[in-house]
């Protein structure tokens, strides 16, 4: 029995015994940090194998669940890391900081979010959360002398461990008055409906988890923590890990609450409004570009929750795409932004990319590439994401979750107004200055993540299309 | 001839992928720009070969779609092309426009040559796309992409307050086209199919009619544009460069006129007669309104941009009577439109070219000094007015008759945007050309060269061609109309 555990948890415990290993022989060995980085990526790579060729089943009594929904998410979670080593790395030592720390922060962050997409109890869940998130403060402050790194990691790190609180109040709640801690024991024990202790739970988990994906009301910390951070570690935690958490909400919603979808229904509805609003309005007034892709991933995160409070199969089918899409090209954006520099200083504002397509028509391609995706125009990866969402919430058969989908389509056409502009600037404006010579691996990562987001799509998406529709099975909604 | 839609319609694409492998990241260089410039103009020709081909191919007496295409893509989504008569000649008038305006712009547009012909070629494979498509969803990708290359085309090479023009283009059209997507979902949603052919044999509910069609006329009326949402258009095209406003007159208008078609009349039939009024009121008003408009103007542009409001008014008008004739009158509009419109605006583009200037009263006996101007001017003058003889009446007089039977008072209403149209075109005509050149600036004014009569030479012959035979077009469409009607009429049970 415990045999077949530790098989079905192969991917984790890749990513366990070699963090710990990188850790020890980056601390006893000279200088190693590029073996550490090739040894976490090796890691990482054979950690997604593991899960696309390992069995599926229960591990643990329940405790961890290797199934299509977790395979899906653990081969996101390892490729969205494997590319944020190169980047972040190289970043790190041109600005003289060497260190090892970082592949293995990635590497442990990489295992919690592996936890967080296979839990299958309460504590699963809470131990996946709890080690994702803080290999990611750390990871925020890893730029130690930068006084807004710092800044971005402690907020991060308060906020983030409120958030935690909550999610473990409504945890410990939910076990309280169901007296399960698995998410099918729950089920059962609570019968249809939710009463009301439950219920009072499921809110304080849906606010915690809200908060970890940045979802409005609970995404006030997301703008300052992606302006402060180094811009490969918001590459790394804007990305994969948003999906973890997207998946666990969906697990917890469909594995532990299923009957009970017309309550959590209205609580999502609220939420993805609140966020598309919120993202959209208030980007409008953003001048920084990290800040505006900020609340572009509150807005985005609020299609995501769109598609979960379908509460269907399909619905939890367009989350998994939507997350998927976005996940690379965040990455591509953040790379985009990593690469570029003039005279040493970094390009973070609308007005630094001023005539960027004379100087750098590639990179500033990618940028409009991924404006254009997030702006949800066809053909590009966003519109697809978007297209799944609105094609659950139309096929769910509540005119509620309708009308919520076409408010959020007007609000994607509030938020064209910024995407647009970035496309303006680098387009239209007469450029300042020389742009320094981009590094080569964020140029080719920003490049690559772009040509995927359009046209490589195009033909990745029936692939892509099969196995988000095995993995929302998985999940059980009907 | 399987897969012949699909060459045209990624030729141009290919075109812009070879000009960019070529091309990108290097410095501009005189050279460098010839290249891309020959690049795309052949590319385009090759485009209108295959293009000429497939209408020579079309079987005139099917009314269905051919050479279709069907590849299942994802989602139960399907990679589907096919023309009928409706669409073949809107294929041919876009890549017949195409080269004329890459021709166009090989000495106007020195800036940002690559990226230009870039921008035109993808321009021409989506508005290519959006006449071939055969579901909705990638009848959607086509139409909505083609915003990007325009919104680029305008705010790049455009005019003084080009950005503004750009923004207010790509966010109109994103509104209306936002609406639409939301129908297209509830479409697939009720349907569970998103094949434009079997779209059109399925019954909506007659509530879910009603909201479907406002959803896509919120689009199409945009795009067209119709009174009141056509305020973005003279923006536009007084911002744009010629080539620009010649594929925005020329095309990207008809594209709503073709939505009507394609999608209103044969999906939503019974919503579609419940707003005829509602469609002739606002065509009724767009002619005569937008008429006296483009008489107050003093940009040549911004007058020829209001007057295509007014013409595309008997378009959407045509449509809507349901009738024979007025359809197929609409459809003889929109192509003959394309190309005299686009031709006006080539017009414009001469003289623009040499003065820097689109102010009506910056010019004035420009027969003096450019008297194969004139007369081409003339000619193109009087194809917008409406003279017997010119492709121009032919359509003008099919959707007056169409119409006529259906709803009198808008065809009479109509009728006095004939005269209006003369109205305005005429002095614009007088005032540009005719009178004393007191403007000492405009003694030394050449006339069109060589490069420039060859770009008008096909243009020339197309006006008159139509005008004196307008059944090339109509053999062409007839069957096809028929088809549309006869279904029409089947359900809403007349």
């Amino acid at each position: 029995m415990f045999a077949t555990d530790l098989a079905l948890a192969t991917p984790l415990l890749i990513l366990a015994g070699s963090a710990l290993f990188l850790l020890v022989a980056g601390a006893y060995m000279g200088r190693p940090d590029r073996l550490v980085g090739l040894g976490a990526m090796a890691a990482l790579a054979a950690s997604a194998v593991a899960a696309v060729i390992g069995p599926q089943g229960q591990a643990f009594s329940g405790a961890l669940s290797a199934d299509a929904a977790s395979v899906f998410a653990q081969v996101v979670i390892c490729l969205g890391s494997m590319v944020a080593i190169p980047l972040g790395q190289a970043w790190f030592e041109r600005r003289g900081i060497r260190n090892f720390e970082f592949p293995v922060l990635v590497l442990l962050a990489a295992l919690g979010m592996g936890m967080m997409a296979g839990a299958g109890d309460l504590l699963s869940l809470y131990i996946g959360i709890e080690l994702q998130s803080l290999a990611l403060y750390v990871l925020a402050a890893l730029h130690r002398d930068d006084a807004k790194a710092s800044e971005a990691g402690l907020k991060y790190f308060v906020l983030g461990a409120l958030s935690s609180g909550l999610l473990l109040y409504g945890a410990s709640l939910v076990y309280g008055f169901s007296g399960a801690i698995r998410f099918d024991a729950i089920a059962a024990a609570v019968q249809g409906e939710a009463g009301t202790g439950v219920l009072f739970g499921l809110v304080f988990m849906i606010c915690g988890l809200a908060f970890k994906v940045s979802a409005a009301p609970f995404h006030m910390w997301t703008p300052d923590v992606y302006e402060g951070a180094p811009t490969p570690v918001v590459a790394f935690f804007a990305g994969a890990p948003k999906l973890a958490a997207m998946l666990v909400f969906a697990r917890v919603l469909a594995e532990a609450f299923p009957l009970a979808a017309d309550q959590w229904r209205q609580i999502l509805i609220l939420i993805a409004l609140a966020s598309v609003a919120v993202g959209a309005l208030a980007g409008l007034a953003q001048t920084n570009l990290k800040r505006l892709w900020a609340y572009s991933s509150i807005a985005n995160v609020g299609y995501a929750v769109l598609g979960l409070a379908a509460g269907t199969a399909q619905g939890v089918q367009a989350m998994l795409v939507f997350m998927a899409l976005y996940t690379v090209a965040v990455i591509g954006f953040f790379a985009c932004l990593s690469a570029l520099a003039r005279n040493g200083r970094p390009l973070e504002t609308l007005d630094d990319m001023a005539g960027l397509f004379q100087q750098r028509p590639w990179l500033s391609l990618a940028l409009t590439v991924f404006a254009l995706s997030g702006l949800g125009l066809p053909p590009f990866a966003g519109f697809w994401g978007k297209y799944y969402v609105f094609m659950a919430a139309v096929n769910a058969g509540d005119p509620v979750l309708l009308w919520s989908a076409v408010a959020a389509l007007l609000g994607s056409v509030i938020a064209a107004f910024y995407y647009l502009r970035l496309v303006k600037v680098m387009w239209f404006d007469p450029p300042p200055g020389e742009t320094d010579r981009p590094p080569v691996e964020a140029g080719a990562i920003a490049v690559g993540a772009a040509v995927f987001t359009f046209p490589l799509v195009l033909g990745l998406m029936p692939l892509i299309d099969r196995y988000a529709a095995a993995a929302a099975a998985a999940l059980g909604l009907g | 001839m399987t897969g012949i839609l699909s060459l045209i319609t990624f030729a141009p694409a290919i075109g812009a992928a070879l000009i960019l492998a070529l091309r990108a990241g290097r410095p501009a260089s005189p050279q460098g720009d010839d290249l891309a410039r020959w690049i795309a103009f052949g590319t385009s020709l090759v485009t209108l070969g295959l293009s000429v081909l497939l209408t020579l191919r079309f079987d005139n007496a099917n009314p269905g779609f051919q050479f279709v295409e069907d590849i299942p893509w994802f989602a139960g989504l399907h990679y589907r092309m096919g023309v009928d008569g409706i669409s073949v000649l809107f294929v041919l008038l876009t890549a017949f426009l195409t080269p004329i305006c890459i021709a166009a712009s090989w000495k106007s547009v020195e800036n940002r040559v690559t990226s230009y012909m870039v921008a035109f070629l993808l321009l021409e494979t989506l508005v290519i796309g959006v006449f071939c498509a055969l579901d909705l969803v990638l009848f959607y990708v086509f139409f909505e992409f083609g915003l990007a290359p325009m919104f680029l085309i305008i705010g790049i090479w455009g005019g003084k307050r080009r950005v503004y023009a750009a923004f207010k283009f790509f966010l109109y059209t994103l509104l209306g086209s936002v609406l639409m997507l939301a129908a297209v979902l509830a479409m697939i949603g009720a349907s569970g199919t998103s094949s434009i052919p079997d779209l059109m044999a399925f019954r909506f509910e007659p509530w879910m009619q009603t909201w479907l069609w406002l959803a896509f006329f919120a689009s199409f009326a945009v795009k067209m544009p119709m009174w009141p949402v056509h305020t973005w258009l003279p923006d536009a095209h007084v911002e744009a460069p010629t080539a620009g406003s010649v594929i925005l007159a020329g095309i990207l208008l008809k594209m709503g006129g073709y939505g009507f078609l394609r999608f209103s009349l044969p999906m939503f039939p019974d919503a579609s007669q419940a707003f005829a009024p509602l469609v002739f009121a606002l065509s009724a008003i767009a002619i005569v309104y937008t008429s006296l408009v483009a008489f107050r103007q003093t940009d040549i542009k911004k007058l020829i941009a209001y007057s295509s409001v007014a013409h595309m008014g008997f378009v959407t008008m045509g449509i809507f009577s349901f009738d024979v004739v007025g359809v197929q009158g609409a459809i003889f509009q929109m192509l003959s439109h394309g190309i005299i419109s686009g031709a006006l605006f080539l017009c414009v583009g001469v003289v623009y070219d040499r003065m820097h200037t689109r102010e009506i009263a910056f010019y004035g006996g420009l027969v003096k000094r450019m008297p194969v101007y004139a007369a081409l001017f003339l000619l193109f003058t009087m194809g917008n007015v409406g003279l017997p003889g010119t492709s121009g009446f032919v359509g003008e007089i099919m959707t007056l008759t169409g119409v006529y039977f259906s709803s009198t008072w808008t065809a009479l209403a109509a009728t006095t945007g004939v005269i209006l149209s003369a109205v305005y075109a005429l002095t614009l005509y007088r005032r540009v050309i005719f009178g004393e050149m007191t403007n000492p600036a405009l003694a030394e004014i050449t006339d069109v060269n060589l490069r420039e009569i060859l770009i008008f030479a096909p243009l020339v012959v197309a006006t008159l061609w139509l005008g004196f035979q307008p059944g090339l077009v109509f053999n062409i469409t007839a069957s096809s109309v028929d088809g549309l009607l006869d279904a029409f009429r089947t359900a809403v049970g007349k």
